[in-house]
């Protein structure tokens, strides 16, 4: 195998630096860009661009242009991630909890640039390990069994114990509430519905990753942001510039490349996908830092550790794609569909990959690892202009953000209930922020629901299956040595975790108050922990695997609940256990108050269901601009005709349709006010 | 109404397959604009790929060149864009609708989210495929022709959920008497072969291309042992060799050569409705209720082209699997068989889906 590997890598290369196909890869690399900027769409959205044009398509030409696009993405999402604290997709959460700390401490540009550096390597370290791997790596993916993932998914939710917070059980009852929050829909195993209705088709369906990623963490700091009326930097200054960011990510070498390993191998497993990588790297690099009270506070190594690895997860995830034909993530399975719509459709992603195919594996490598090179310098030079956002007054900024998460939330199912969805995450955020609840434990809950269910019930039923057998089958089965290894790993990062989480101030140092108000929204949480769990326990008991994942979670966290509701009883007034912001502190001092700055949002999402996005976008904005910021006129108007261009241009070029209202009900309107 | 609305359609699209309608379509002129295609599937299915697939070839097909677009409406199992569909009236032949044995089998077993009724729309393409089933090497061993050796062994399949296409592969297996116990909550036909490579389950079906794709190299090397395929339709309704599958005998085979089933009463008939519904007209491709007959004409004479097209044999089993591609009247007839399952198959399939796994649809 290895003999045919230099050759066949020689060819790749041959194909790959010629001028047209390195033309399509920059040209595949700026549109990717240009998706990635937008928060929710990712590479769906651009590769659903792109497939029209692939029908016939010279294969290596096809190939760049994808690939191009593809590779960019979890680069440039990095922009909103640091600059406005929106997750931009699932791999760049865990960039959020120091990157924006960063912008906002007026080192936007710093946090970038390191981000991208880190990008760009794990890219390259991602291709020169896999270059090496493919030859091997299909028994390794096949020694991944069901045991073997489940552990892995619950390697990601230790991770929870890193990032608990100053109370560990608020903590755990945040990430248990996330876990709940997951299963809320049809049952994957037996169809059975937890917490919905058939009359409400949008509950059962679940709720959508991007709707919640933007609804923990982007609601709250742009509400917070807005009141304080302020720009992101304080003092509206940049300190550092691109190149402290990347002498950041030099002094940090070891740990870029560690987390690189981390995202190839983690990407390489299929089932999981990219959702647990970035919290994995993240606990890592705090782990393996010794001052650790930065963190959550703008330290870049939160930055280099998941950056790091979200592009090495890229590369890692071709193996199950190219491989086996099974894509690691939903722009992989685009990607394998328009590949056989390529030249004469000879390329057959799958098993012959290898055999017949390894020049055109080896071009796919590379091109990422090159599409990774162009996009980060692009990102780079682009940087230090784009950081300049964070000195803007937000009250400038905000209106457009909200114009970009609802139409992002929207785009996740094209449901008018998909705002209504963000609104009322955004509210648990803001809530969850408020009172020192961590919402990062909250998102790694929600994101590891559907696996930790599905491996766990999969596991079990071929485990007792095999334990019918014999006792050693079974055994050997569940301890495998790679469960083995992954149960120390686990626990030595729990106990490490659990030692360290009370110096990791994710929300800051926030000052405790009266009893009241946490105490309030402690017993809303236990409220709908009892109702979920009565809810669970209705399910018939044939259908077991639909209920006993949400009862475990859902009476874990309600006992956490009563836990803390005993302590809260028991403890004076001012306790950290009572953490409040609106005691004291940037929300408490805020010129403007929540509720009435939550009402500019909640109009935005009222006028959409009676007139449609567009024209409820344009009231929104004149009204806001006018009223909210107090701009002129001219001013008012010139924004919200560039806000509203700016939406129908990327609207347009992707095909996509706004959240129609009661208007468009009635009456047919062109595009796009349709 | 619908009956007679049907047939009427079935009828026109038979004189429009015979030619005969030709000057109809004279007046019908697609020349600058844009034909939104709507799949009810999120982008990353089976069913994108297809559309992908057709949609180039119909939009070069049909008057005037128009650009035929894919659009995605994902949601409820497919229910909620095929219900968007049933809302949409008198088409002027820029919207088109592909819907997928995920559609039909909900339609069928009277999925409370289902307000559509298949037989308002109009027909113009459907497609089908075929299935493979195969056990692992120690189990294949055993396995004569029929299930008889098989009946004592304990089976794992690595399954979508029993109210899916694989509905028809759990039925097969029950009625040869084999046990094989579902792990539901896997996500496409690629995870449950990854499951059988893994050792963890024994027993797995394939779609035609997903088996020609992965699965074969698995037979030849000697770790897979192909069991059945579901057969394929003859012109008379029968069920016949797979001609993609030739060597291989289908589930009527085995089941006449296994003792204790049968190829008639009411489980057969279940079964064969269901095959019916879920492979050989898996795919259709829907024109709204109420369009005019010369737009319905154009479309079936454009997807005739398509499928006449010198290359089409070659491109579409490369790029989309060996589909066996009806149009016109030919597509109204498939979607007649495809959602006509006698009411006694039906309760059949429903009381056993209750007893065995507990699928209650309300």
């Amino acid at each position: 195998m290895f003999a045919t590997a230099l050759p066949a890598l020689g060819e790749a290369w041959a194909l790959i630096l010629q001028p047209v196909v390195l033309g399509y890869l920059v040209l595949g690399v700026v549109m990717g860009l240009a998706v990635g900027v937008f928060p929710g769409l990712g590479g769906i959205a651009g590769l659903s661009l792109l497939l029209p044009f692939m029908f016939g398509m010279d294969p290596i030409l096809g190939l760049a242009l994808m690939i191009g696009m593809v590779a960019v993405v979890p680069t440039s999402d990095t922009f909103a991630s640091v600059l406005m604290g929106i997750p931009g997709s699932s791999a760049s959460q865990a960039t959020v909890l120091d990157g924006f700390p960063m912008a906002k401490n007026g080192q936007a540009a710093r946090a970038l640039s390191a981000a991208f550096a880190s990008s760009l390597f794990g890219g390259l370290v991602g291709a020169s390990f896999l270059t090496v791997f493919i030859l091997v790596a299909r028994p390794v993916v096949l020694a991944f069994g069901l045991p073997e993932m489940l552990m892995i998914t619950i390697l990601g939710l230790s991770m929870v114990a890193v990032l608990a917070g100053r109370i560990p059980l608020k903590g755990l009852a945040a990430a248990g509430l996330g876990l709940m929050i997951g299963t809320i829909g049809e049952a994957d195993a037996g169809g059975s519905l937890r917490m919905a209705s058939y009359d409400i088709p949008y509950l059962a369906d679940g709720l959508k990753l991007v709707i919640v990623g933007l609804g923990i963490f982007a609601v709250p700091e742009i509400v917070s942001l807005l009141r304080q009326d302020r720009s992101i930097a304080k003092g509206a200054s940049l300190g550092a510039g691109w190149l402290d960011g990347v002498k950041d990510w030099f002094a940090n070498i070891w740990l870029s490349i560690r987390c690189s390993i981390i995202g190839v191998v983690v990407g390489i497993i299929p089932g999981l996908g990219g959702s647990v990588v970035d919290w994995i790297a993240y606990g890592h690099s705090v782990q393996t830092t010794k001052d650790k009270t930065k963190f959550g506070k703008g330290e870049v190594r939160g930055v280099i550790g998941p950056e790091s690895s979200n592009n090495a997860k890229e590369g890692g995830g071709l193996v199950p794609t190219l491989l086996f034909g099974i894509p690691g993530s939903g722009s992989m399975a685009i990607f394998i569909g328009a590949v056989a719509l390529l030249g004469s459709g000879d390329i057959e992603v799958g098993p012959g990959m290898l055999k017949d195919n390894l020049d055109i594996t080896y071009s796919i490598v590379w091109l990422l690892a090159l599409a990774n090179v162009v996009g980060t310098i692009i990102c780079i030079a682009a940087s230090g202009g784009i950081a300049k956002l964070t000195t803007i007054r937000f009250t400038y900024l905000a209106p457009f953000l909200f114009m970009l998460i609802s139409f992002a939330a929207f785009q996740s199912g094209q449901n008018f209930e998909d705002l209504l969805a963000l609104f009322a995450i955004g509210l648990i955020g803001i809530f969850l922020r408020r009172f020192d609840w961590s919402r990062p434990a909250f998102l790694i809950g929600f994101v590891l629901s559907n696996p930790v269910e599905k491996f766990t019930n999969q596991a079990f039923q071929i485990a007792s299956f095999r334990f019918r057998k014999s006792f050693e089958e079974g055994m050997e089965y569940v301890f495998s040595p790679i469960v083995i290894v992954l149960i120390i790993i686990t626990v030595i990062s729990v106990v490490l975790g659990i030692r360290q989480a009370k110096t990791i101030m994710a929300e800051g140092d926030v000052q405790s108050g009266a009893k009241r108000a946490p105490l309030v929204f402690l017993l809303v949480i236990a409220g709908y922990l009892i109702f979920a769990l009565i809810n669970a326990n209705m399910i018939p008991d044939y259908n077991m695997t639909d209920k006993i994942i949400p009862l475990v979670i859902g009476g874990f966290s309600l006992a956490c609940c009563v836990i803390l509701l005993v302590q809260m009883m028991r403890r004076p007034e001012g306790d950290t256990i009572f953490a409040d912001k609106e005691v004291a502190g940037e929300d408490a001092d805020a010129p403007f108050g929540l509720w009435s700055t939550l009402a500019w949002f909640a109009g935005l999402i009222a006028a959409t269901w009676f007139v449609g996005f567009i024209l409820a976008l344009i009231g929104f904005l004149i009204s806001f601009l006018r009223v909210r910021a107090g701009a002129g006129w001219g001013k008012t108007l010139l924004l919200t005709a560039c806000g509203i261009g700016f939406m129908c241009l990327m609207a347009g070029a992707l095909n996509r349709d706004f959240p129609p209202g009661l208007l468009q009900g009635a009456v047919d309107l062109p595009w796009p006010l349709k | 109404m619908t009956v007679l609305k049907s047939t009427r359609n079935a009828v026109l699209g038979l004189i429009a397959a015979a030619g005969l309608a030709m000057p109809a379509q004279a007046d019908v002129d697609f020349s600058g604009k844009t034909i939104e295609w709507v799949i009810p599937f999120s982008e990353t299915g089976g069913s994108a790929k297809w559309a992908n697939f057709f949609a180039p070839l119909l939009g070069e097909a049909l008057p005037g060149q128009p650009t035929v677009v894919v659009k995605f409406m994902p949601g409820a199992g497919s229910t909620k864009g095929a219900n968007w569909f049933q809302k949409q009236k008198d088409g002027d032949g820029t919207l088109l609708f592909g819907s997928s044995g995920s559609t039909q089998f909900p339609y069928l077993l009277g999925d409370p989210r289902v307000r559509y009724e298949y037989n308002d729309w109009n027909a113009v393409m459907a497609s089908g495929t075929g299935g493979v089933a195969y056990l692992n090497a120690e189990d294949g061993a055993k396995f004569d022709g029929s299930a008889n050796a098989l009946q004592d062994t304990d089976f794992i399949y690595g399954s979508q959920g029993a109210t899916r296409l694989d509905l028809v592969p759990l039925l097969a297996w029950k009625m040869l008497g084999m046990n094989v116990e579902p792990v539901f909550g896997i996500k496409g036909r690629g995870d449950g072969r990854l499951m059988f490579e893994r050792g963890e389950a024994n027993i797995d079906y394939q779609t035609s291309s997903g088996y020609l794709k992965g699965s074969t190299a698995l037979v030849d090397a000697g770790k897979a042992v192909p069991m059945m395929t579901w057969g394929a339709l003859d012109e008379n309704g029968e069920i016949v060799r797979d001609p993609t599958f030739p060597d291989i005998a289908t589930f009527k085979e085995v089941c006449e050569a296994t003792e204790g089933c049968e190829t008639s009463g009411e489980a057969w008939d279940a079964w064969k409705a269901f095959f019916v519904a879920g492979f050989p007209v898996q795919k259709l491709a829907f024109l709204p209720a109420g369009t005019p007959d010369d737009i319905i004409a154009a479309y079936t004479k454009a997807f005739q082209d398509v499928v006449a097209r010198d290359d089409f044999a070659e491109i579409s089993s490369k790029r989309v699997g060996k589909y066996s591609v009806f149009t016109g009247g030919g597509a109204q007839t498939a979607l007649g068989t495809a959602t006509n399952v006698p009411a006694e198959a039906k309760a059949y399939v429903t009381n056993w889906l209750s007893e065995a796994y507990g699928v209650t649809l309300k």
